[in-house]
């Protein structure tokens, strides 16, 4: 009854999404209020019915009715209740639904909190937004049912892919979606924009808090990924450049172009048109991430199940939805009109400079990701080549580096016209704190690459320069220390937000600079008794013993960690995990931390003579590469906390009580 | 400046670092591109010592033979051809005989094929895709290696 209930459920939503996409074009074209009106609720009602159909699947989860294929392919009745829940998005078709629900939850959010959007322009985006609910409603229902029975119910499922039995698949689909499907707002909006034909800088005011919210998400969820991969997949790494990966990428390099670029919009109102085009392009990503991920093109981890009409039905949404927006694009958009004039060393040109540099490196992601596929197909399967790390490394990594440099100086550059001079003037302190950790980093380093100590210099200079603009703004030392506090309790959050998000951004590098460069390994066979050397540790292996879990067995290796001068500092028990549902083994890989730097050790399948392979790392300074982007996440909650967003409003003209410098310190 | 200069500026600013990214990805395609080949593939192309390659197809049964230090050395077949490969390391976890592998490295002047990477495998039921197409290539190809990823009926008789 249940699963007939959402299906049933997920029919009338699909009903209440055509209704919601035609209905208020119509009235727009029409000037007929009421039916632009229907937009709203009948995009709370979508997402009420969505809602009903998630939960009757989640249901069919946590009662484990197996009568349902769906829940006997991917779960079993011993798995703990939060890998039951979890595992609903664990597969193709519940990932799908999830995605749906995102997308309904994000529409019914405008319906509800655009208050203040004009009439036309909040009809059009729900009713874009609703084309793309009908696609992928659409897509589910036809192709990826996730509510069909089986005939004869078995008694136990088939279990997870043990290696999504993991915490990390509570955080990591539902954030990384709730940044893709949040692009969608911004596509929805560019596209209703196109079809008034009219965009103006309060567009970009409305917009914005969307692309930061899903950009945030979509941090977040890539960096959650990452640990996992690090973590779950025994090998070390944080970033394999695997197309899956760059499938995530992509959208947030497109996305972090876009937030910049609609900051320009919103204040100067300048490059409209390339904020349209930013906006297009981010969701494009998105939806191509969810093609690669998801229509079996690529085998991975994350690719559910491999079925050639699935892979059609994303090709053609694709084609759709990606096609008709640019084609709408290059019909419309020559009607915007430009604005802003700025000169090429300014904030606009800053973020323009942003803007192209990432949107570049975006591109050499793009078809790093794609060549190989674009050659199989045109060769007919005959090549099949792989463009690996070194290709991304020698493209992406010098696109970047200049971004690094340039970031420091943007928020110091003046609107229309800047002073280079003095911004480089203002970063002094920056550029010598960068130098001192350059020779710091070559008198400390043992023969690591030349280069790496250049690379904690950039780490630094951003972090500095992060903290110069507050320091700027805020006139710390210049002041009494009461003025400083004051200015920096007045400074809008935004600032602080971009100050933070740079901020995060060095943490980050400097921990993949210190991991790639500095980090050690080791693999040996070891026997009980013997004893491996990294770094600093020792480590001692006492011997292996069994562990029962709920629906797995452990074989659990027990390690001493010592350091170098003999005392104890804890014990290390990576495993080999077994899961008899499916007869299928993983690597638990164990991490002890010290301070922002860890120690990684993971087991193989013993040997014959009883020792058994390990793999010892020692990952100098790891931690920060996904502190930056908690970093990250929190100076977007600054920036989206912002009043001016809220209320899409200028603030009020508090500042006339202060001293007169105070005034032109905000913006 | 004019407007029509300062959007000289930013064109040209625009055109010189896409100029350079295609410069940066040319040149990277150029070192850092790895050919995919089965057994069959190398025997015919004559793939010279030291070509960086991806060797893809099923670990022998009964070919793998352990040494000293991790050393693994094992023999990757596609049905008509097979090539020896060594590797020193920890193998992935659902490295069996008889499963499809994807090594990549480089072959020596002797005819083996030391590689530097073993792919790992996610799942019993995902067979890496170059080796299932070289394995149909070859008319090896077994309907099982696809069917155990569907779904077995099991369970309530009644």
């Amino acid at each position: 009854m249940i699963p007939e209930l959402g299906h049933y459920a997920l029919m009338l939503a699909l009903g209440l999404a055509l209704i919601q996409g035609i209905m208020p074009i119509v009235g727009t074209r029409t000037n007929d209020p009421v039916l632009m009106s229907i937009a709203a609720p009948a995009a709370l009602a979508q997402f009420v019915f969505v809602a009903i159909a998630f939960m009757a699947l989640a249901e069919c989860y946590v009662a484990s009715d197996f009568s349902v294929l769906n829940v006997y392919e991917n779960s079993n009745s011993a798995m703990p209740l939060i890998y039951r829940l979890t595992s609903i998005w664990g597969n193709h078709e519940g990932s799908m639904m999830l995605w749906v629900s995102i997308l309904a939850f994000f529409g019914a959010l405008v319906a509800l909190f655009g208050t203040n959007l004009p009439v036309t322009l909040k009809a059009n985006a729900l009713a874009v937004q609703a084309w793309i609910a009908v696609a992928f409603e659409l897509f589910i229902l036809i192709t990826s049912n996730p509510f069909l029975r089986v005939a004869d119910a078995p008694f136990e499922g088939r279990d997870l892919n043990p290696i999504l039995q993991d915490p990390g698949l509570a955080f990591h689909p539902p954030m990384l979606y709730l940044g893709y499907v949040g692009f969608s707002i911004a596509f929805a909006f560019a596209i209703a924009a196109l079809i008034e034909g009219r965009i103006d800088a309060a567009w970009a005011r409305w917009v914005r808090p969307w692309v930061l919210g899903a950009w945030m998400c979509l941090t977040l969820g890539i960096a959650g990924g990452s640990y996992w991969a690090y973590y779950e997949l025994g090998w070390g790494g944080f970033w394999f450049w695997d197309p899956v990966e760059n499938a995530s990428l992509m959208p947030w390099l497109a996305g972090t172009a876009l937030l910049h670029s609609a900051v320009v919009m919103e204040k100067r109102g300048a490059l409209k048109v390339w904020t349209i085009l930013l906006a297009i392009i981010a969701f494009s990503l998105s939806l191509i991430g969810t093609f690669l991920v998801r229509s079996g093109v690529l085998t991975s981890v994350h690719a559910f199940a491999t079925d050639p009409t699935r892979g059609i039905f994303i090709l053609a949404i694709l084609v759709i939805f990606i096609g008709g927006a640019l084609a709408l694009y290059a019909w419309r958009a020559p009607l915007l009109k430009q604005g802003g004039l700025f000169a090429p060393i300014s904030r606009e040109g800053a973020l323009v400079f942003n803007n192209l540099f990432l949107t570049s490196a975006c591109a050499t992601v793009f078809v790093g990701t794609l060549y190989p596929l674009v050659l199989e197909a045109l060769t007919g399967g005959e090549t099949k080549i792989s463009v690996g790390p070194p290709f991304f490394n020698a493209t992406f990594g010098p696109l970047f580096i200049p971004l690094m440099l340039a970031m420091s100086f943007g928020p110091l550059l003046g609107w229309k016209r800047g002073d280079i001079v003095s911004a480089a003037q203002r970063l002094l302190a920056a550029a010598v704190l960068a130098a001192v950790a350059v020779a710091a980093a070559f008198a400390i380093e043992h023969g690591g690459p030349v280069l790496a100590p250049f690379g904690v210099g950039i780490a630094v200079f951003v972090m500095a320069g992060a903290v110069t603009d507050i320091a700027e703004r805020t006139m710390i030392l210049r002041l009494p220390m009461r003025a400083t506090i004051m200015r920096a309790i007045g400074l809008p959050r935004s600032v602080w937000g971009t100050a933070f998000a740079h901020f995060g951004i060095g943490v980050t590098l400097l921990g993949i600079v210190a991991v790639t460069a500095w980090g050690s390994e080791r693999i040996v066979a070891v026997k009980p008794g013997e004893t491996v050397d990294i770094s600093h540790y020792r480590l001692t292996f006492d011997g292996v013993f069994n562990r029962p879990g709920p629906n797995y067995r452990d074989v659990v290796g027990h390690f001493t960690v010592r350091r170098a001068s003999g005392d104890v500092i804890g014990a290390m028990e990576p495993s080999r995990r077994t899961f008899p549902a499916r007869n299928m083994a993983t690597t638990e890989a164990a991490l002890m931390s010290r301070g922002f730097s860890q120690l990684y050790l993971s087991l193989g399948d013993p040997n014959p003579d009883g020792s058994i392979p390990v793999r010892l790392f020692f990952k100098p300074q790891v931690l920060m590469i996904w502190l930056g982007a908690i970093i990250m996440f929190f100076g977007g909650g600054l920036s989206l906390s912002d009043r001016r967003l809220r209320v899409g409003a200028p603030r009020p003209a508090k500042a006339k009580d202060k001293p007169t410098p105070a005034l032109q310190a905000a913006e | 400046m004019t407007r029509k200069q300062r959007r000289l500026v930013l064109i040209g600013g625009g055109l010189g670092v896409l100029a350079v990214a295609v410069a940066l990805m040319l040149n990277a395609f150029r070192d850092s591109i790895v050919f995919f080949s089965s057994p069959s593939d190398i025997a015919e192309k004559h793939i010279g010592p030291g070509t960086r390659i991806r060797l893809g197809g099923l670990v022998k049964d009964g070919s793998i033979v352990r040494g000293n230090d991790l050393r693994v050395r094992f023999e990757v077949t596609d049905g008509n051809n097979e090539l020896p490969v060594s590797y020193q390391g920890v193998l992935p976890d659902l490295f069996r005989e008889g499963q499809g592998v994807v090594a990549e490295g480089t072959l020596d002047g002797g005819g083996t094929f030391n590689a530097d990477t073993i792919l790992a495998k996610h799942d019993e039921t995902y067979m890496p895709k170059e080796v299932a197409d070289a394995l149909k290539k070859s008319g090896h190809w077994k309907d099982d290696y696809s069917q155990r990823a569907a779904m077995p009926v099991t369970g309530a008789n009644k």
